[in-house]
């Protein structure tokens, strides 16, 4: 019997199944090693509810379960339960289930001010409220802060031969390699040390000769571009360049803390300090944290500790 | 005794939802809604970050669509910072983003919808998806799932990150082309050609023609359209003027900015999505199925029908066929598949009209930008529909407002019509079972909402 493989998502955007399918004509390989039991972006299996909708929905039991998404209601809680119950290992895939992602940015306001804000956006009337806003959570979770996991997978999205490397040991019931590199130490731009001492915004594009590669270019932090490559955990790229180095662009964190449990805000502060950057020529250093809020990491202002 | 049956959640769509049919004490279908979940707090949380930095952050509304969400924003924030983009940076803009529809729609198309019609819409639902297509054709699903990779390992390769994509920029983009990278994509554009020309011809033959009724049918309803066009009136998805349509077929052209003066949003208590209507037709906004008022739709029915032509041959071609069989505005809910087909054409043509315009390769890509208050609007024809970002910003060119109008929020209001639509047509003294909810269901997913 093929092992069973269940896929939900939560507070998402469908972008950590995106990279997945991006893995192409192998994944069709690996899918046939597994039995598909719930996906819903990909199958019809349905949530099996009881008569009374206050009861639990319950969901197929399954050997291998992937939630991507953070949790930020009440409903993403009662599916993310019925998975932790069903599946005997769980992966938290992708920086927002992991740390909170971008969507927990909105952590820094209440959940009763950003409804306001949304509802009222643009030209709309202030309309009826929604029916049940109570089923909103406080703030946005990542997903460990809520159920135990066995594996974190972050990335924005995670690379697709992340994903399916996990899936394939578990598959093999192989240990899964833990990455303890930061983004700085899979990038190959030049390093001369004696940077700029204050950090600019992204106004105009990086200093850099269109006909070299990537590896002639100067590293852009020293550039005075921020670049969250020393405190972001790295492997969006392979064994190559980071992805939006790539690009010519400087890193934003989409990988979250190199270490888990680490803070990219203190750890970048920390970072440009020794490297004699001022931190306080950022202008939303907020933003240190832009993918990486939960935790309790950002709070509504004046709640702070 | 009056019931309430539930789909949840609808399932082969790009996000949550869910569906609530009412029966009556006879068993008859008194009301159909979709609840979309979307509430998730862009327009909060982008207040106060450096307007250059939201085509980064903004992105991940879509994971499907981020090239979408980032270039709005760019197209915005150049407005709120009064610079213009370089010709050359226009243009690498609006490749990267006509190649990211290529790989939305082959999505779509054959991972999403086609197992409805290729496998049958009442056949058991553990086969009905994209394993079922393997299966049965394990030849052509690994084509299409070869051919929607490449669509985005182009982006990839070219602009480092195809999901959740960086290289747009304030001012322009940010690295050129190489003329090795120009070939390469010409070179992989042409076998996405060639199979987008395939796609439509297979789709013909397997599915428009065996469920001709079907297209027409199935949760349709009558509605005006809305859209993208250029000077002439030609079909556009990255830059160009917005056309209104009227279920008569009168229309009015606008500039994107002018949006609010034609649409406006409403929030109904059921649904955390807001839904817009057409303001400036002057009639309100209603969901009465017998007559309904201010609705219009977006996405590929919707361009096709309000643009007078396309401007690459296959898909004129194409379009021209398609006229000739349903008129113009086309109304059936199904043609939504027909039309993204046609679209998936032009954007492979397209992608290779820009390729091949020495142009393209041009070093200057970004004018500096400067912070500064301001207010910009910028819009692009997402596979979703019509989307609108606006932003304004501070002296400090930090957000102060935003309002984001998504291609599915135009479409939410339709999109319940034609589910009630469905559902009172195909259930009957409260008799019902798994192939006439997945019916219901495929109403829904032609949207792709």
């Amino acid at each position: 019997m093929k092992p069973k493989l269940s896929f939900e998502w939560l507070h998402a955007c469908s972008g950590c199944e995106i990279a997945l399918l991006n893995y192409g004509e192998p994944l069709l390989a690996l899918l046939n090693r597994v039995e598909i039991v719930h996906f819903p972006l990909l199958m019809d299996h349905k949530y099996t509810r009881p008569e009374r909708e206050d009861l639990p929905l319950s969901l197929p039991e399954a050997d291998i379960g992937l939630v991507s998404g953070g949790v930020a209601h009440q409903e993403h809680l009662t599916v993310l339960h019925e998975m932790r119950r069903q599946c005997r290992t769980l992966i938290a895939l992708g920086t927002c289930a992991t740390h909170g992602g971008i969507p927990a940015m909105r952590n820094q306001w209440s959940t009763a001010d950003t409804l306001q804000t949304v509802l009222a956006a643009g030209d709309t009337e202030p309309g009826p409220m929604l029916d049940e806003p109570s089923l909103f959570l406080d703030r946005v979770y990542s997903v460990d802060e809520k159920v135990p996991v066995e594996v974190s997978l972050p990335g924005c999205p995670p690379q697709p031969e992340l994903i399916a490397a996990i899936i394939e040991a578990l598959l093999n019931k192989d240990t899964v390699p833990p990455a303890n590199k930061s983004v700085c130490e899979t990038c190959p731009t030049l390093r001369k040390g004696k940077g700029q001492t204050t950090i600019r915004r992204f106004l105009d594009n990086a200093d850099y000769d269109r006909d070299q590669p990537v590896s002639r270019m100067r590293c852009l932090l020293e550039q005075g571009l921020l670049c969250m490559g020393p405190v972001t955990a790295g492997g969006c790229g392979g064994k190559d360049t980071p992805l939006c180095l790539r690009a010519r662009v400087p890193c934003r964190g989409c990988y979250g803390p190199v270490r888990p449990g680490g803070n990219q805000l203190l750890d970048m502060k920390n970072a440009l300090a020794s490297n004699g950057i001022d931190h306080r020529s950022i202008v939303d250093r907020k933003s240190l944290l832009r993918f990486s809020g939960a935790h309790g990491l950002i709070q509504p202002a004046g709640k702070r500790r | 005794m009056a019931q309430v049956l539930t789909i949840d959640p609808v399932t082969r769509i790009e996000g949550h939802a869910r569906i609530k049919i009412h029966l009556d004490e006879q068993g008859r279908v008194s009301d159909a809604r979709v609840a979309i979940s979307a509430l998730r707090g862009f327009e909060q949380f982008v207040v106060g970050r450096p307007a250059e930095e939201i085509p980064r952050i903004v992105s991940r509304i879509c994971g499907i669509c981020p090239w979408m969400h980032h270039l709005a924003a760019v197209k915005a924030i150049d407005g709120c910072f009064g610079v213009t983009p370089t010709p050359a940076g226009h243009r690498l803009r609006e490749l990267c983003q006509v190649m990211a529809h290529i790989h939305d729609k082959i999505l779509h198309f054959f991972f999403l919808a086609a197992p409805d019609f290729v496998l049958g819409p009442d056949s058991d639902f553990s086969v009905r998806n994209i394993m079922g297509m393997v299966r049965q054709d394990p030849e052509l699903a690994a084509r299409v799932v070869r051919m929607r990779q490449l669509g985005q390992v182009m982006l990839d390769r070219f602009a480092g990150k195809s999901i959740h994509p960086v290289a747009g920029v304030v001012g322009g983009f940010a690295k050129p082309m190489s003329a090795e990278e120009r070939s390469d994509l010409q070179r992989d554009g042409a076998t996405l050609l060639d199979f987008a020309s395939f796609a439509l011809d297979y789709a013909k033959e397997r599915v428009f023609h065996r469920y001709r009724e079907e297209m027409q049918s199935l949760g349709a309803i009558t509605t005006g359209f809305l859209g993208t066009i250029d000077d002439q009136g030609g079909l556009q998805l990255y830059d160009g003027r917005l056309r209104l349509m009227h279920a008569s077929g009168t229309t009015v052209d606008f500039p994107a900015a002018d949006y609010a003066q034609h649409l406006s949003e409403q929030v109904e208590p059921w649904s955390s999505a807001k839904m817009v209507y057409a303001k400036s037709w002057q009639e309100g906004f209603s969901l009465d199925p017998a007559a309904p008022k201010g609705v219009y739709r977006v996405n590929t029915l919707a361009r096709l029908n309000v643009c007078d032509h396309i401007g690459t041959p296959r898909a004129q071609a194409e379009l021209e066929d398609f006229r000739a069989q349903f008129g113009r505005p086309a109304q059936g809910t199904l043609l939504y598949h027909w039309a993204r087909l046609i679209e998936l054409i032009y954007a492979c043509e397209r992608t290779q009209e820009l390729l091949a315009d020495d142009r393209i390769t041009d070093p200057h890509i970004r004018n500096t930008a400067t912070p500064q208050a301001g207010r910009g609007i910028g819009c692009v024809e997402a596979p979703r529909g019509t989307l609108i970002h606006e932003y304004a910003t501070d002296d400090n060119g930090c957000i102060t407002s935003a309002n984001l109008i998504v291609g599915t929020t135009h479409n939410i209001a339709p999109m319940n019509l034609s589910v009630r639509q469905a559902a009172a047509s195909l259930i009957h003294d409260g008799v019902y079972d798994e192939a006439i909810l997945n019916r219901v269901e495929m109403a829904v997913r032609a949207y792709d909402p």
